[in-house]
């Protein structure tokens, strides 16, 4: 303690502490993003091995290789653990490193908050993934839990995967919070609203979101847990409750999810193509405003799930409309992106490619959402694999494009190495021919009738499948090949300067390569 | 961002206040989510989307029958998950008028060993109709008490109303009966259940 007192003047210019302390009592941003990302991506890793049994499962018609009760867990598990423990922790990790090193902050607003809302994420997936060795087994009723499949009819250990969501839900209502005071409050002089940097707004924008729906998503558990365990019905017909409401709440908070996933990528592509295509981004303001009226319209179309549970005419033209509005404000964007683009001295170094790839797959899961929407449609697409490819469309290709995106684009700023480019080259193509050979025909089988969530099927969709298990082994093998280059970059390498990419712009590359330790404790001037 | 004025070069700086207003923020989301559950009832109610028809009707001046229209009400019995009852309507379809008070009645029999309260839960299709079918008289307004192996028949009186849209010509009422325990517990339980739950079970 003496030693902490003694060397307080030079507090804000040492660097980490040693060992594991440092990360079980770091406040640095730094330090607290890497173990977001680390953590995102040890669990990409382990919902992807889920997906893998999955698609080995449905490499050929009939029950080869697990039961159906453990499919039915590995989708459930897969779905959840992708959302929560993969694309979420990822952008809060982003965030973490780039926020404050983007509006020249020292460090997050509330730094001992953001160690706790950290380290509650891996206690959350600790019960979360020990729920497989229960008795019982894992929750096994969809990532969209749907009452009374999991309420009268869940396996016992639904109770921890209730107290696990409650755990991660307070992590991201933290971080959210953290994310909102670090962006009103540290912004350095001069640097107003509107000369944010768009991963600045779009993250300022997800955690309004967050706020808005996490809080709901822990009321509907809540609900659950209070219908299973003391006898309320809030979901229960038999005492007067309505299953249908729980769709209702449940995609109440499940829509906005789906952009609060895709929010930041947004920005992060908004910053690589104008930095590949040396040109400033094209229209900055109705990025924004875009970026606004996506996340205000979230709200309002969430029955878009639930065209086929018998919403009457009135309200089935109303979320039809109000969704085909969304693609309005997404379209905008997709034009200003292909308009900064157009005539730009464009270069294709790896994160160029990936946000490339980003707009044009993105935008295929952007169109089949608007076969979706339309209402009368949807009672053939519904719960057939059509929503499947349309889903990992805008997931994969959409938010985890973005996150790999970034990735490269920061990693020299990062480790103060350039990572190996023609390997991260290698990572992309693979990637983009794996996830289209995997994701492309799932829309054929959708369309030709072939149910989601199911463990056999009829034999007419075996060659597809074959295809999409194809796609899907080769997908998931070349993410560990992003695991070797992203370690080979760490450990070594040519050494990057303070701004790697002839294009890019903003406050982070007026730092050295890798940023110190501590950053910006004296504000810049933005002029 | 009103509170943001570009022209205002230091930007507010207390972390309190921000924590306060999402703090706020929060709250009233999670208390929101809960008022969804009402809202819900309320509005199933007022506009009869989920087909739950509504409690005893209370007709404020007698309708008069409308003879130029007949309108077939088909019945439709079912059990709830593990329920034992032999539960069935004793006519499946009746021709009615607008108007005209009718009383049809369902079968009901415990065949366990033991008595058994249940509770029937009313749905009508199309949802359209919900607002236009009145029940006077339905077993399905209180819980049905049976000893072991008693058998009843329990009646419903409805009046399909004259205002019932045109284009409507037959209503499906589909009951189903729940497994509400022995008559002992079933106080304790309904005590339970009526401090979260809608009333609108009719
Ligand atoms: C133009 C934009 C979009 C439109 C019009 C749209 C429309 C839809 C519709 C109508 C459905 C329901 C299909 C059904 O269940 O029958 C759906 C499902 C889904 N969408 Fe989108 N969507 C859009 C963008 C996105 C984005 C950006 C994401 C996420 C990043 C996303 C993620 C999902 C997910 C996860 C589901 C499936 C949920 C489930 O049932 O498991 N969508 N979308
Ligand atoms: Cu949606």
């Amino acid at each position: 303690m003496s030693a902490v007192i003694d060397t307080h003047a030079q507090d804000h210019h040492h660097g980490p502490a040693k060992g594991i302390t440092r990360w079980l009592y770091t406040t640095n941003h730094k330090d607290i993003g890497t173990m977001y990302l680390v953590f995102s991506f040890a669990m990409f890793l382990l919902g992807g091995t889920m997906a893998m049994v999955i698609r080995a499962e449905l490499f050929q018609p009939g029950l080869q290789i697990v039961e159906p009760e453990f499919f039915n867990q590995m989708t459930t598990m897969h779905g959840l653990i992708m959302v929560f423990g993969a694309v979420m922790p990822a952008f809060v990790g982003l965030a973490n490193w780039m926020l404050p090193m983007m509006i020249g902050a020292p460090d997050m607003a509330l730094p001992r908050m953001n160690n706790w809302s950290f380290w509650l994420l891996p206690c959350a997936f600790l019960i979360l993934v020990s729920t497989l060795f229960m008795a019982g087994g894992a929750p096994n009723f969809g990532w969209t839990f749907y009452a009374p499949l999991s309420t009268t009819y869940g396996p016992p250990s639904t109770t921890f995967f209730i107290f696990a969501v409650h755990i991660m839900g307070i992590s991201s209502i933290m971080g959210a919070i953290n994310v909102i005071a670090t962006i009103l409050n540290l912004r350095a002089p001069g640097m107003t609203m509107m000369k944010m940097p768009l991963f600045v707004w779009t993250w300022l924008i997800t955690a309004f979101l967050l706020i808005a729906v996490m809080p709901v998503l822990a009321g509907v558990v809540t609900m659950m847990l209070m219908d299973i365990n003391f006898g309320t019905s809030f979901f229960n017909a038999a005492g007067g409750g309505d299953p249908v409401l729980f769709q209702h709440v449940f995609w109440f908070f499940g829509h906005p999810e789906v952009y609060i996933m895709i929010l930041p990528a947004f920005g992060a592509v908004s910053h690589i193509i104008p930095a590949f295509a040396r040109k400033p981004l094209f229209g900055y303001a109705s990025m924004v405003y875009a970026v606004g009226a996506i996340a205000l319209l979230s709200f309002v179309v969430w029955a878009h799930h639930m065209f086929t549970v018998g919403v009457p005419l009135a309200g089935e033209l109303f979320f039809m409309y109000a969704t085909m509005l969304i693609a309005v404000p997404t379209g905008v964007k997709v034009f200003n992106w292909v308009a900064t683009m157009f005539r730009g001295s464009m270069t294709f170094e790896a994160p160029m490619l990936f946000a490339v790839a980003f707009v044009i797959l993105f935008t295929i899961g952007g169109f089949s959402g608007l076969m979706l929407a339309i209402a009368p449609a949807d009672f053939q697409y519904h719960d057939t694999y059509f929503v499947v490819a349309h889903f990992h469309y805008v997931l994969v290709p959409g938010a985890i494009f973005g996150i790999f995106a970034s990735a490269y684009f920061w990693l020299p700023k990062w480790t103060g190495h350039m990572y190996d480019e023609s390997l991260a080259k290698t990572h992309f193509w693979l990637s983009f021919v794996g996830m289209n050979l995997a994701f492309f025909p799932m829309h054929f089988l959708g369309l030709a009738g072939m149910p989601r969530r199911i463990p056999d099927y009829a034999l007419q969709f075996a060659d597809f499948n074959m295809v999409s298990s194809i796609g899907a082994f080769m997908f998931g093998a070349t993410q560990l090949l992003f695991l070797f280059i992203v370690i080979k970059c760490v450990r070594g390498g040519e050494k990057a300067p303070a701004k790697p990419w002839e294009g890019a712009e903003g406050l982070e590359w007026t730092l050295p390569s890798p940023a110190p330790y501590h950053t910006f404790s004296t504000p810049p001037e933005v002029k | 961002m009103a509170e943001l004025p570009e022209s205002n070069p230091q930007p507010p700086r207390s972390n309190a206040r921000v924590i306060g207003w999402c703090l706020v923020g929060v709250v009233g989301m999670f208390a929101f989510g809960f008022a969804l559950v009402p809202l819900y009832n309320v509005f199933c109610e007022i506009t009869g989307i989920n087909g739950k028809t509504g409690g005893r009707y209370e007709a404020s001046e007698a309708m008069q029958t409308d003879l130029n229209r007949t309108v077939e009400v088909q019945f439709i019995a079912q059990n709830g998950p593990e329920m034992p009852w032999v539960f069935r309507p004793m006519v499946h379809s009746i021709k009615v008028h607008p108007g005209e008070p009718t009383q049809v009645a369902f079968y009901a029999e415990n065949p366990t060993g033991a008595a058994m309260v249940a509770q029937a839960i009313p749905s009508l299709a199309p949802s359209e109709g919900t607002l236009y079918f009145h029940k006077t008289e339905c077993f399905c307004f209180n819980r049905q008490a049976l000893a072991a192996g008693e058998i009843t028949e329990m009646p419903l009186v409805f009046i399909v109303d004259t205002a019932l849209p045109e284009h409507i010509t037959k209503l499906t009422l589909s009951y189903t009966l729940y497994d509400q325990g022995e008559p002992e517990t079933v106080s304790a339980v309904t005590s339970e259940r009526a401090t979260t739950t809608s009333t609108n079970n009719g």
